[in-house]
């Protein structure tokens, strides 16, 4: 650069502002202009979503419920040390007593019970019994309340009401990794009878990943197909690909309930046949075999169309040229071919396994005891057992799964690159 | 694609084993789709073939689901709260998502990658954890079981759909029109509306079919947001198959495959064109 040359004014504009103060205000204006107008689909997805999703995440840790019944008893067992091997002091009994009396009539008490009753089963019972004569109670309380139900005269009783009587609570998260508290107080595994979610956890991934490979294993070569054969044929049989891809999936399930079933098309095909006798029908649903066939259909077009779009770009000619130098079909397909589809393989199966991961309907419908995910768990606990806390503490954990998978897809392929056909 | 002459035995039959492999694949794909369509004219109660049907004989047929489906009250509550959810999700979820992909695909937005992360994410996370949320939180609100809360959620649900396609078909847009309209003395309305809207019509469009279909397809969701108040199409389909299993259910997803492929034949219109008019755009 020439540093001899140097410009004796300042360039202006028309009105005689220095050009770069006139510029820079009319980027920034523009720059405002454009937050403005993302600005309101920010605010709606920021209320509509991230809020929820937000108050579901306190949700899985919040425990206002039992320091707020239970105010009194709550403040004193602060004080009360739990190791010392003592029952709390008469005065933790009295405030029990207050607290029970009221919860009795403002009818929060049981709610209560049904929280800690969580931790240990029977605690729904041993409130309900005592919130109903609390109010006759006569001091000593320590005696009344030990006369009502021996448990109060426990010391892991007061022990779990001490522990749960924070603000907040990390038992929900405990629960969904099949650990809980010992009656001492130190965490570990649960029972072997009572570990559920571990397992559960561990399922999905494991019908995921199937689900997932079958779903390449399909994939593959009809995307390569379509890719090859020339565009009239190709776009005639992609309408194959995409019609699925468009239909309901309640539709889908449906024919996989109407083909799968023991008085099903497939079944009644098979004994017509005479390949099965009548009373050999297979069970091919309400197990994990429906859930595994229904979702390998449901999601075959996400793996066949990231697969279709990459080999779509390779040209014709690699193959040919890898050939000319003396590969054999298999070497050039190995050598040449595969290492070309490797990110549209990354990106299906990243897709694919994150969708079903979180798949509730198809399970739902088709997946009896056996093949039901995580998802349905959550589903059921926030309608039919309606601990909302634990269906928070799971969503949640699998909602750090899906992110921590999101990244990966990230990295792979880019989120701004996903595209629908 | 035909065999040249030089092919040996073994290239031969893996070249025709493959053809059939990608053949039941494709049987795979569409066949559970077509085999619901005659099971719906069934005469009887069964989701299987009768002899009857077998035999081709006109008893074995019958439209009795279809007219079950066309005076069944709930059926018919279903369609109209499908369509009433699904019509005003789509114009709010198209209105907003258009105008954020406008700011988005400027070149000079801050943080436009975090952004359009955070603005698609309805559509990564599962619908569970979405639902579970929004069931927790509505409720609170006061939103849960009402028209506006599934309204308000499918919408959520909606908008990246809107955004993707706006951006992507903004992404192909050459800005030098909109210089040049400016030069030729068009304001900002006149060159938004006479140039911008006509290029991007395509994209908002389908961005819109997109926004629809999620809110008419739609049911972890509803299930949870909404109560049979608002039952969807898909939300008694569902609890048609849990509770008492009729082939009503089979003539409705005949119905709706019609639907899906309507709705498959227009975006391909759509594509058509917009490839159409990208050939049409000076490079």
């Amino acid at each position: 650069m020439n540093t001899g040359t140097a410009y004796p004014e300042i360039v202006k504009t028309a009105d005689g502002i220095p050009l770069k103060v006139s510029l820079a205000r009319a980027q920034r204006k523009s720059k405002i202009r454009g937050v403005l107008l993302v600005l309101p689909l920010f605010a709606f997805i920021l209320l509509t979503f991230f809020v929820p999703i937000f108050d579901m995440l306190f949700r899985s840790i919040e425990n206002q419920l039992v320091p707020e019944v239970m105010q009194n008893t709550s403040k004193l067992l602060v004080d009360w040390n739990d190791q010392s091997g003592k029952l709390p002091p008469e005065e933790v009994f009295a405030a029990a007593k207050l607290d029970f009396e009221k919860g009795h009539a403002e009818r929060t008490i049981l709610r209560v019970g049904r929280r800690l009753n969580y931790e240990v089963p029977g605690f729904a019972s041993l409130f309900r019994k005592t919130a109903r004569r609390a109010k006759d109670f006569e001091p000593p309380y320590q005696d009344a309340f030990i006369e009502r139900d021996k448990r109060w005269g426990e010391i892991d009783t007061w022990r779990l009401i001490k522990r749960e009587s924070g603000a907040f609570t990390i038992s929900y998260y405990l629960a969904a990794m099949d650990l809980a508290y010992a009656p001492d107080g130190n965490v570990g595994m649960r029972s072997e009878k009572q570990r559920i979610y571990l397992k559960l956890f561990w399922r999905t991934l494991v019908l995921s990943a199937l689900i997932t490979f079958l779903c390449l294993i399909l994939a593959y070569p009809i995307a390569h197909l379509l890719s090859t054969l020339p565009l009239r044929t190709s776009n005639l049989l992609m309408i194959m690909v995409l019609l699925p891809f468009w239909t309901s999936l309640l539709v889908r399930t449906t024919s996989w309930i109407a083909l799968l079933q023991q008085e099903g098309v497939i079944n009644d095909l098979l004994v017509g046949l005479g390949l099965l006798s009548d009373d050999g029908r297979l069970a091919m649903i309400h197990n994990a075999t429906g859930t595994i066939i229904a979702m390998t259909h449901i999601l075959l077009p996400f793996m066949v169309l990231p697969l279709y779009s990459i080999m779509k770009t390779i040209p014709p000619s690699y193959m040919r040229a890898a050939k000319n130098l003396g590969a054999t079909p298999a070497v050039a397909f190995i050598r040449v071919y595969f290492p070309n589809t490797v990110s549209g393989i990354g990106a299906g199966c990243i897709l694919v396994f994150i969708i079903s991961i979180g798949y509730y309907i198809t399970p739902a419908l088709v997946g009896g005891t056996d093949g039901t995910l995580i998802s349905n768990f959550i589903a059921y606990h926030m309608s039919i057992s309606l601990n909302w806390g634990l269906a928070a503490a799971l969503g949640v954990i699998l909602l750090v799964i899906v992110l921590m998978l999101y990244y990966l897809y990230d990295r792979v392929v880019g989120i701004d690159k996903m595209k629908f056909a | 694609m035909s065999l040249p002459a030089y092919t040996s035995t073994g290239e031969r039959i893996w070249f025709y084993a493959y053809r059939i492999f990608c053949g039941l694949v494709f049987f795979f794909l569409i066949a559970p789709i077509i085999v619901i369509i005659p099971l719906s004219f069934n005469a009887v109660p069964f989701f299987s073939f009768t002899e009857e049907m077998l035999r081709f004989d006109p008893a074995g047929y019958s439209l009795r689901w279809y007219n079950d489906f066309f005076t069944n009250p709930n059926w018919q509550g279903a369609v109209k709260n499908s369509i009433i959810i699904a019509f005003f999700s789509t114009i709010l979820a198209t209105f907003l998502g258009t105008v954020a992909a406008l700011g988005l695909s400027r070149s000079d937005m801050p943080f436009k990658s975090t952004i359009m992360g955070l603005l698609i994410s309805p559509m990564i996370v599962p619908l569970i954890i979405s639902a579970a949320g929004m069931y927790f939180f509505y409720s609170k609100v006061g939103l849960q079981g009402t028209f506006p809360g599934v309204i308000l959620a499918h919408t959520a649900l909606g908008t990246p759909f809107v955004v993707i396609t706006v951006t992507a078909t903004l992404s192909g847009f050459d800005q030098v029109l909109v210089r040049s309209a400016a030069s030729l003395g068009a304001n900002p309305t006149t060159t938004f509306f006479r140039i911008i809207v006509p290029l991007i019509l395509p994209g908002v469009i389908s961005g819109a079919l997109f926004a629809f279909i999620t809110s008419f397809d739609e049911v972890v969701v509803v299930l949870f947001v909404g109560s049979y108040e608002q039952r969807t199409i898909p939300w008694q389909m569902f609890s048609g198959i849990r509770e008492q299993i009729s082939p009503t259910i089979l003539a409705v997803a005949t119905m709706l495959v019609l639907v899906s492929i309507a709705l498959l034949t227009v975006l391909e219109l759509l594509r058509r064109r917009a490839e159409r008019l990208r050939g049409m755009t000076p490079q």
